[in-house]
C-alpha cells in the first residue's frame, strides 16, 4: 500500500487505482493535507492563488488535474461541488472546502484566513 | 518722491473718481508749456511709475500717463476731451479703466458713456497702434519735463498762444483718441456678438448631451438588437455615462459627510451617511462588473477614469493598499486592536495584489507563448486549423482576464468594507473624506497638466 507522505507542495501520484467516485476521492484527498488545492497547469487564476499562499509562506499541495487521469472527472465533480464553472482553482483547508479564488480572497481580506491556516497547521507565527 | 508718492496715494482713493476729478490722459506733455495745473494733479514719468504695483494703474512703464484736473483753463479742449477721447492712450487708459471699474461705476458715470474699456485684447491692440506716439512722448518728456520730475505739475493760468501752438499736436492727438475709441468699440462689439454666439452654441450642446444621455440609457437597456462593434462601443458608451453620473452623486454624499463632520453631527447621524457612501461604493462595483462583463478591455483600459487615476492605476482601478497607506496617520487615534486590524488589512491587501498581478503576468506569458506559436512567420504554411486552434486557445486565456479583472474588484469592495468594519464611525467618515480628497486630487492634477501653458 502506498502511502502519500507529502505535505509539501508537490505532486505526488497515488497508485490506487480503484476508480472511485470522484467527489470521494476529491474529499480524500483534500484531508489528507493541511492546505490542498486542486488547479490546472495552464490556469492562470490558479497560478495567482499558488502565488498568494506561497507569498504567506504556506506550502500547499497542488493537484494539477489535467495531469491526472482521472482529472476530468474530478472536474466535473468540482464543478457540481461548487455549482459554477471554472472548477478550478479549489482550495481545502484542514479538509474542509474553502472555496475558489473569490472566497479565499475574501477570508483573506477579513482576516479569517490566517486563523484557519493556523488551526490546520500550515503556518506557524 | 515724496508728493509724488502722496499723490499716488490719494489718486488710489475712490474720492479720486467723482464727478469733479481726475481723469487720466496720457499726454499731459503735449502741453509742453503748460507750466503747472491750477489742481493738486499729479503728472510723473513712467520712469518714476516702475515702483507701484502692477494692479495699479501707475504702473504703466510703456505709457506716459498723467492726472491731469478736468477743470483745466482750456475752453477749446473742455468739450472736446469728451467723455469717448479719454480712451486716449493705450495700455494706458484701458488699464486704468480696468482700475477704475474696480474702484467703483463713478468715474464711468463721470464719462458718461462708460467708454472706457477694458477688456485686455483690445488694450494690447491699442498699445501696437500708440506705440509711436509714446516714442514722440517719451524724448519730449525726457527733454522737457526733466526739470520737473518729482511734485505736482500746476497750471496757472494758460497762455492762449502757447495754447494755439500746441493746437494741432492736441488736435491730432484727440483725433487718434477718438480714433482709438471707435476701434474699442467696435472690438467690444465684435466681443460681445463672439460671447453670444457662444452662449448660443453651449446651450445647444448641453441639449445634445441631454439627448446623448438619453439614448445612451436605451442603448444600454435594449442591447439585444446590437451586433460585434456596437455592442462594445455602447457598452464603453453606457459605462462611461453612468460612471459620471455615479461620479457626481459621490461627490454630492461626500460634500454632505464633510459638512456633517465639519459640524460635529452625532454618531448615529454621522453613522448614516457613512453607511450610505458605502452604498454607493457598493454600486460603483456593481457598474463595473456589469461593464466588465460586457467590454473587459474598456475597463481595463481605464479610459474612463482620469489621465493621472489611469496612471497610476492597478487593474482596472485603485489598489487597496496604496489606499490604506494614505489613510495613514488620518485615523489617529487607534487602539491596539483597531492598528493591528488596519496593519492585518494593509498587508492581506498587499498579498492579494501580489498574487492577482502574478496570476496576470502568467496569463500575459501564456498568450504570448499562445500567439507565436510556431506556426507564424516564414514557415507558415497556411494551416489555418492550426491558426484556428491557436486563436481559440488564445481566446479561453483572454476569458481569464474577465475573472482577473472581476478578482481586482472584489478585493477593492472587500478591502474598503473590511476597513469600516474595524474603524468607528468618525474614524471611517474621516477614512472616506480623506480617500475622495486624494482622488480628487489626481483628477485635478490630470485637469491642470492637461491644460498647462507649453512653450
Amino acid at each position: 500500500m502506498h502511502c502519500q507522505t507529502g505535505s509539501r507542495g508537490t505532486y505526488v501520484p497515488t497508485s490506487r487505482t480503484i476508480a472511485g467516485d470522484p467527489l470521494e476521492r476529491i474529499e480524500r484527498l483534500a484531508s489528507e493535507n493541511a492546505v490542498v488545492i486542486f488547479s490546472v497547469s495552464s490556469c492562470c487564476m490558479c497560478h495567482a492563488i499558488k502565488r498568494l499562499f506561497c507569498g504567506m509562506g504556506v506550502n500547499p499541495t497542488v493537484y494539477e488535474l489535467d495531469e491526472d487521469p482521472r482529472g476530468k472527472d474530478m472536474e466535473k465533480a468540482l464543478m457540481r461541488l461548487l455549482g459554477n464553472s471554472p472548477a478550478v482553482p479549489v482550495v481545502f483547508i484542514g479538509g474542509k472546502l474553502v472555496g475558489a479564488m473569490d472566497r479565499v480572497m475574501a477570508s483573506h481580506i477579513n482576516g479569517t484566513l490566517v486563523p484557519l491556516l493556523k488551526q490546520a497547521g500550515a503556518l506557524w507565527l | 518722491m515724496q508728493s509724488f508718492k502722496a499723490a499716488a496715494a490719494t489718486t488710489t482713493n475712490t474720492d479720486m473718481f467723482c464727478n469733479s476729478s481726475y481723469f487720466l490722459s496720457r499726454h499731459q506733455t503735449r502741453f509742453p508749456d503748460l507750466g503747472e495745473l491750477d489742481h493738486p494733479a499729479v503728472a510723473f514719468h513712467h520712469d518714476d511709475a516702475v515702483d507701484l504695483s502692477p494692479s495699479s494703474f501707475f504702473s504703466l512703464k510703456s505709457s506716459n500717463v498723467g492726472v491731469v484736473a478736468n477743470n483745466l483753463h482750456y475752453g477749446a479742449l473742455n468739450t472736446t476731451i469728451g467723455a469717448a477721447e479719454i480712451v486716449s492712450s493705450g495700455t494706458g487708459c484701458l488699464d486704468t479703466g480696468q482700475f477704475m471699474y474696480q474702484k467703483g461705476t463713478t468715474f464711468g458715470s463721470s464719462l458718461g458713456n462708460g467708454h472706457i474699456e477694458n477688456w485686455a485684447d483690445s488694450g494690447l491692440a491699442d498699445n501696437s497702434q500708440q506705440t509711436d506716439t509714446s516714442t514722440d512722448v517719451d524724448t519730449d518728456h525726457k527733454n522737457q519735463l526733466h526739470g520737473v520730475q518729482h511734485g505736482p505739475i500746476m497750471v496757472d493760468s494758460v497762455d492762449q498762444s502757447k495754447l494755439k501752438c500746441g493746437d494741432q499736436k492736441t488736435l491730432r492727438r484727440l483725433a487718434q483718441n477718438r480714433e482709438a475709441a471707435r476701434k474699442s468699440r467696435l472690438r467690444k462689439k465684435a466681443y460681445v456678438q463672439q460671447l453670444e454666439s457662444s452662449r448660443h452654441r453651449l446651450t445647444e450642446l448641453e441639449q445634445e448631451l441631454q439627448r446623448a444621455r438619453q439614448q445612451g440609457t436605451f442603448i444600454m437597456t435594449g442591447l439585444s438588437g446590437d451586433h460585434g462593434h456596437s455592442v462594445m462601443g455602447n457598452a464603453a458608451l453606457a459605462f462611461d455615462m453612468e460612471y459620471g453620473r455615479w461620479l457626481d452623486e459621490h461627490q454630492r454624499l461626500i460634500n454632505d459627510l464633510r459638512s456633517a463632520v465639519n459640524s460635529h453631527m452625532g454618531d448615529n447621524e454621522l453613522c448614516i451617511l457613512v453607511a450610505a457612501v458605502m452604498a454607493h461604493y457598493d454600486e460603483v462595483f456593481r457598474l463595473k462588473s456589469v461593464g466588465t462583463k460586457a467590454d473587459v478591455f474598456h475597463m481595463l483600459s481605464g479610459m474612463w477614469k482620469s489621465p493621472a487615476e489611469r496612471c497610476f492605476m492597478w487593474l482596472g482601478g485603485f489598489r487597496s493598499s496604496e489606499l490604506l497607506k494614505i489613510l495613514g496617520n488620518h485615523l489617529e487615534p487607534l487602539t491596539d486592536q483597531q492598528l493591528m486590524g488596519i496593519c492585518n488589512l494593509q498587508q492581506s491587501s498587499q498579498q492579494a495584489e501580489d498574487a492577482l498581478s502574478q496570476g496576470m503576468e502568467a496569463l500575459q506569458q501564456s498568450l504570448v507563448d499562445t500567439l507565436s506559436s510556431a506556426c507564424l512567420g516564414p514557415t507558415a504554411s497556411g494551416n489555418v486549423a492550426d491558426y484556428m486552434g491557436q486563436m481559440a486557445i488564445a481566446m479561453g486565456k483572454l476569458a481569464t482576464l474577465e475573472n482577473f479583472l472581476h478578482q481586482a474588484d472584489l478585493l477593492r469592495q472587500q478591502t474598503l468594507q473590511q476597513m469600516h468594519r474595524i474603524l468607528t464611525t468618525r474614524q471611517a467618515a474621516r477614512a472616506l473624506l480623506v480617500i475622495s480628497d486624494y482622488t480628487s486630487r489626481l483628477r485635478a492634477l490630470s485637469s491642470l497638466w492637461l491644460a498647462r501653458p507649453r512653450n
